[in-house]
């Protein structure tokens, strides 16, 4: 059953150095507070897992928290790249970081395989493109009946998935809408599990068929207005484009970041501080 | 220089949307692409359906999204799906007539990079990578390519294939089990390119108004051709810059009023 905590006391006690950690969120719902969260906590050694690891993954990765990132894109959606990840991929700082890149279908699909508890993937995937000279984990099989030649990826299962929804109620069930992306294969795939939501309310009153992740297979949920920024959460603030932006000359020195997240993340003590002291 | 009444980017731009038709299923990428579906919905293909990755199936923003995932797209879409549901079902399950994709890098053959420039292992130039394009590349039963033409865009041979095009002169997408065509047509601001039936190899099959083609094969990393008699592409119509540019000023107006 999920406990209600809030996030510092979830990071605190759901996610330890070295866990595979998979952040969710395909531009909308990005857990933003709760990457803040895993970086003031000063977590390190992580595999972390994401699709299109934008703004917390540079962060999370520019403070040193990483040792592997698992993606299929990696940049700053609609302005450019990410300058955190380019420095540690190209050159090792602040750490070397290795990495094992897939596409979004191989991706999509490891996480499906993930929440399904099967081993791994297949899917019409990767044919004749260059990753899978590069990774063991992308292989091909032939099909026990047709043997048609398919791709199969290795299931994701993350030690712990975090994503960022719209509302629970006061059970722990989670409800989301608009674009959910992964989310609720990243829950489902995951060992434990935290849920950043803008608000806990008495009753969801939500429709049938509403994507909804019951409170038994969520380990924590946690009310962080406003959690997804820069990211948006549908019905409740939209995307704040001007941020993305920004960050690309706030990313682009290793000072001008460093001082950054040492002003306005590590040096403050939540996600609303953070946002007086970083968007005024 | 001929004509300036509008830029190379809006003859691009316009040059693509021309491509697409009413009432196809178009998977779309984010950038050059979206512009260039979104001028042919407002045009010529009012019922054309428009596919984000980000699960976004039949949308009609009426501003272009700075992401591939932005509210705009959900609010006007017929129906969202999650991620899983669009690459398995959508994309994998055949129900895409053109996959439309930028690119950071494109060869000969059509194949595209969006890796890295240089070595994999050691690049002097990392990139965001694959995103949807890999399976966008072999399950769209066709696949338009709209990119700035450069000799650093435009070259012999990839450094990495991300999304593969018409591999090489020899080997056949078939027979590795690829479905769809490939590349059908790779649009820029100089001109359109399609691939020759019998090399595979792009080939200048239009010439926007104004470009020599000494110029193209200059922006052209690799030794150009051109089919016989070059036709030069028809300037942009009245209507058709019209509506690109109060698509373009909305958006730009919607941005503007987001910053404040």
């Amino acid at each position: 059953m999920a406990e209600l905590l809030t996030l510092r006391e979830a990071v605190g006690k759901l996610i330890r150095d070295g866990d595979t950690v998979a952040m969710e969120g395909f531009t909308h719902l990005i857990p933003s507070a709760a990457g803040h969260e895993v970086a003031r906590q000063r977590k390190t050694d992580l595999t972390l897992i994401r699709m299109t690891p934008d703004l917390i993954y540079d962060q999370l990765i520019g403070m040193g928290c990483a040792r592997k990132l698992i993606f299929s894109w990696g940049g700053n959606p609609g302005v450019g790249s990410l300058h955190r990840l380019r420095d540690a991929i190209e050159n090792g700082w602040p750490r070397p970081l290795e990495i094992e890149e897939h596409s979004h279908a191989g991706m999509a699909n490891a996480y499906t395989a993930g929440a399904s508890n099967l081993p791994f993937a297949v899917l019409r995937g990767y044919r004749g493109t260059d990753l899978p000279n590069y990774y063991p984990t992308i292989k091909f099989i032939d099909c026990p009946f047709t043997g048609e030649k398919l791709a199969a990826v290795p299931a994701i299962r993350p030690d712990v998935a975090v994503i960022h929804a719209q509302k629970a109620d006061r059970r722990g069930n989670v409800l989301m809408w608009g674009i959910v992306g992964v989310q609720k294969e990243a829950v489902l795939a995951a060992r434990r599990s935290i849920v950043t939501v803008e608000e806990i309310v008495d009753r969801l009153d939500a429709p049938p068929n509403a994507v909804i992740l019951p409170g038994w297979v969520v380990s924590a949920v946690c009310e962080v207005p406003r959690g997804a920024h820069p990211s948006y959460a549908h019905g409740y603030y939209a995307r704040d484009n001007s941020f993305y932006r920004a960050w690309d000359a706030i990313s682009r020195t290793r000072e001008g970041f460093l001082d950054w997240m040492n002003r306005h993340v590590m040096e403050t003590r939540d996600f609303a501080e953070f946002q007086r002291s970083a968007l005024g | 220089m001929a004509n300036t009444d509008y830029t190379a980017d809006e003859m691009m731009t316009i040059a693509a949307a021309r491509m697409l038709r009413d009432e196809q299923v178009c998977f779309v990428g984010i950038g050059l692409p979206s512009a260039a579906a979104n001028l042919a919905r407002l045009t010529h293909a009012p019922n054309i359906v428009l596919i984000y990755e980000s699960g976004t199936i039949g949308t009609r923003p009426d501003i272009l999204p700075l992401s591939i995932g932005d509210g705009i797209l959900a609010d006007s879409a017929d129906t969202v799906v999650s991620v899983p549901e669009m690459f398995r079902y959508w994309l994998q399950g055949g129900r895409i007539d053109v996959g439309f994709l930028g690119a950071a890098q494109v060869d000969k053959y059509g194949n595209i990079n969006t890796t890295v420039i240089g070595d994999y292992r050691k690049p002097k130039v990392r990139l965001p990578g694959a995103g949807g394009a890999p399976e966008i590349a072999t399950s769209a039963r066709d696949i338009l390519i709209i990119i700035r033409q450069t000799p650093r865009a435009f070259v012999e041979r990839v450094d990495f294939i991300t999304s593969v095009g018409l591999l090489d002169a020899t080997t056949d997408r078939r027979a590795l089990g690829i479905q769809g065509n490939g590349p059908a047509a790779i649009v820029t601001d100089l001109g359109i390119l399609k691939p020759d039936p019998k090399t595979r190899e792009l080939t200048l099959a239009s010439i926007h108004p104004g470009i020599t083609f000494a110029q193209v094969r200059d922006s052209t990393g690799w030794p150009l051709k051109a089919i016989e008699g070059l036709p030069t592409t028809e300037p942009p119509r009245p209507d058709e810059l019209a509506a690109l540019r109060d698509l373009n000023s909305r958006s730009k107006r919607a941005d503007e009023k987001a910053v404040t």
